[in-house]
């Protein structure tokens, strides 16, 4: 099958530092990569580089001609000073019938914000309304830089929730950089594991047990990584909510200090949130 | 009826305000403030080419003001030092520039003062010209661009993934700048240009729901402050350029807290 965007032995060299060196991947229809990597790795790198926002300095990115993109942005930081209401933005610069704004507009459950002004929304709607932009193309790639980064973890679970639903029910593909591999291990197809090159890709599963995984993230994130992918799938097979592997999840060890990266950061905080639930 | 001069002067001040209330905007919600000051500081260098060789300082004003803008995009780019400390150094930089060069030209005519702010009460038919001229260029590429500089606005990535050349639109917003400054150097100098652009949007803002509302209403609040310096100048003996501001001022100053008080109730 044609891919969607696909690079090629991609090398990007900033101030004679090596941001990427010979990463090439594929992104296919109904695909859903998530790239993943402490920071510094270059992951927002190789977007932009896949975005065409930035022409690296060996190798190429080719995207199927025609293809529609639809964009989500890591932050958007709405400066009050700006008057625009939700509505307004998400037209603004396209051309949408209502039928089709509807539909998304239920899809992402926006319309209680869609007559505030953009600068008042919280985190977690703000997201939504800038998911439910990028849908507004009919996209058949949807890209997504970090998408639930500043969202507390409740949101973070709503959003990548939301983010499944969509890409089941649309079969588009997704193309994601996240931190919050521990989140989006169900959904996710493949991962991309980078430190400036491809430490290890492909399924979940295998790349949780890859020694470069494990060199990069530390035996215990591996481990966690891999009792996450048990019990969501164990999870599903029920039709249980993702909370219930978070809960279980909590019985595994912390991670050790000297390995914290920027993933670990997180897991800490979904054990307080998920057993308080509990 | 009026003096001509005065006539001229209000020709020269509608027009202004007209252009100066959209791209106001801008200048208030991309933070462009001190990169129109400093454009403005510039302009200076402008002048005394046009005193040295004799071209238009319109002109002269353009084109020092573009290559400011120039150098300035190029700097940007190579990420050394923050944008305000290029424009600090930059800017006075020009200015300085600009004096030095003036001190070699004959300048039997030449009146630091009306550059400074601004002498719209001298105001020729040619300047009109400038002035409506530059404006009509000014608003066209403006509407012409209006979504994608918004979205811009509103995040430049999501811009550039939607296909705004944004680089481009960035420059042309900057070179649209350039036009303005040099236009409104007669009508309230350059120290004043700023004020110009920033106070009637900055008004605008709390009256206001979407963008658009916001361009028209701060090219009306530049009318209503045109009208009140001249007219207040002429009746005060006051200088114009600092009186036209001056009533920019009182007026964003009367209905700001008046928005407060009425809590928004009226917007557009």
């Amino acid at each position: 099958m044609e891919n969607l965007i696909s690079a090629k032995n991609v090398t990007v060299i900033r101030d004679r530092q090596t941001i990427l060196d010979d990463v090439s991947v594929d992104v296919g229809a109904r695909d859903f990569l998530t790239i993943i990597g402490p920071n510094g790795a270059g992951k927002s790198m190789l977007l932009k580089c896949l975005m065409g926002f930035y022409a690296p300095d060996k190798g190429h990115v080719t995207t199927r001609p025609g293809l529609r993109v639809g964009y989500v942005p890591q932050r958007l930081v709405a400066d009050p000073t700006i008057p625009i209401t939700v509505r307004r933005f998400l037209t603004l610069r396209k051309k949408v019938k209502q039928q089709e704004l509807d539909r998304v507009i239920a899809e992402t459950a926006i319309e209680p914000s869609l007559n505030k002004p953009l600068a008042v929304l919280s985190g977690g709607e703000l997201q939504r309304v800038l998911l439910a932009r990028a849908l507004l193309n009919d996209p058949e790639l949807l890209v997504l830089d970090e998408p639930a980064q500043n969202l507390d973890i409740t949101g973070q679970l709503a959003f990548y929730k939301l983010l499944e639903t969509v890409y089941r029910e649309r079969n588009i593909s997704v193309l994601m950089v996240s931190h919050d591999l521990h989140l989006v291990m169900s959904s996710t197809r493949n991962v991309l594991c980078l430190f400036h090159e491809v430490c290890c890709i492909g399924e979940p599963r295998t790349v949780t047990r890859d020694p470069e995984f494990i060199s990069l993230f530390g035996p215990d994130m591996a481990q966690l990584m891999a009792s996450y992918q048990h019990h969501d799938h164990h999870a599903h097979s029920h039709g249980h909510s993702h909370d219930h592997s978070h809960a279980d999840a909590c019985r595994h060890p912390e991670p050790s200090p000297q390995t914290t990266g920027e993933e670990q950061t997180d897991i800490p905080s979904a054990k307080t949130e998920s057993s308080s639930h509990a | 009826m009026p003096d001509p001069f005065v006539l001229r002067a209000l020709a020269a001040g509608i027009g202004i305000a007209l252009i100066a209330g959209p791209l106001g905007c801008f200048v208030v919600w991309r933070r462009m403030a001190y990169f129109g000051d400093s454009l403005a500081h510039s302009a200076l260098l402008g002048i005394a080419l046009g005193l040295l060789t004799g071209i238009s300082s319109n002109l002269g004003t353009v084109l020092v003001c573009s290559g400011f803008a120039l150098i300035l995009l190029w700097l940007q780019h190579t990420r050394v030092f923050a944008t305000d400390t290029l424009l600090g150094i930059l800017a006075h930089a020009a200015l300085s520039l600009g004096m030095v060069a003036i001190s070699f030209a004959d300048n039997q005519r030449f009146d630091l003062h009306s550059y400074l702010f601004g002498d719209i009460l001298t105001v020729q038919v040619r300047d009109l010209y400038w002035i409506y001229g530059g404006g009509a260029v000014v608003l066209a590429l403006l509407c012409r661009n209006w979504l994608s500089l918004t979205l811009m606005t509103i995040h430049e990535d999501l811009a550039r993934a939607e296909g705004v050349r944004t680089f481009w639109v960035n420059l042309m917003l900057m070179m649209l700048m350039t036009i303005v400054v040099a236009v409104s150097i007669r009508i309230v100098g350059i120290l004043l240009i700023t004020a110009l652009l920033a106070i009637p949007a900055a008004t605008a803002r709390q009256w206001v729901r979407s963008p658009e509302a916001m361009a028209i209403l701060a090219a009306l609040f530049g009318l209503v402050a045109v009208f009140g310096g001249i007219f207040g100048s002429a009746y005060l003996d006051t200088p114009t350029g600092p009186s036209i501001v001056t009533a920019a001022t009182i007026l964003f100053a009367v209905l700001l807290p008046l928005s407060a008080l009425l809590k928004n109730r009226f917007s557009f």
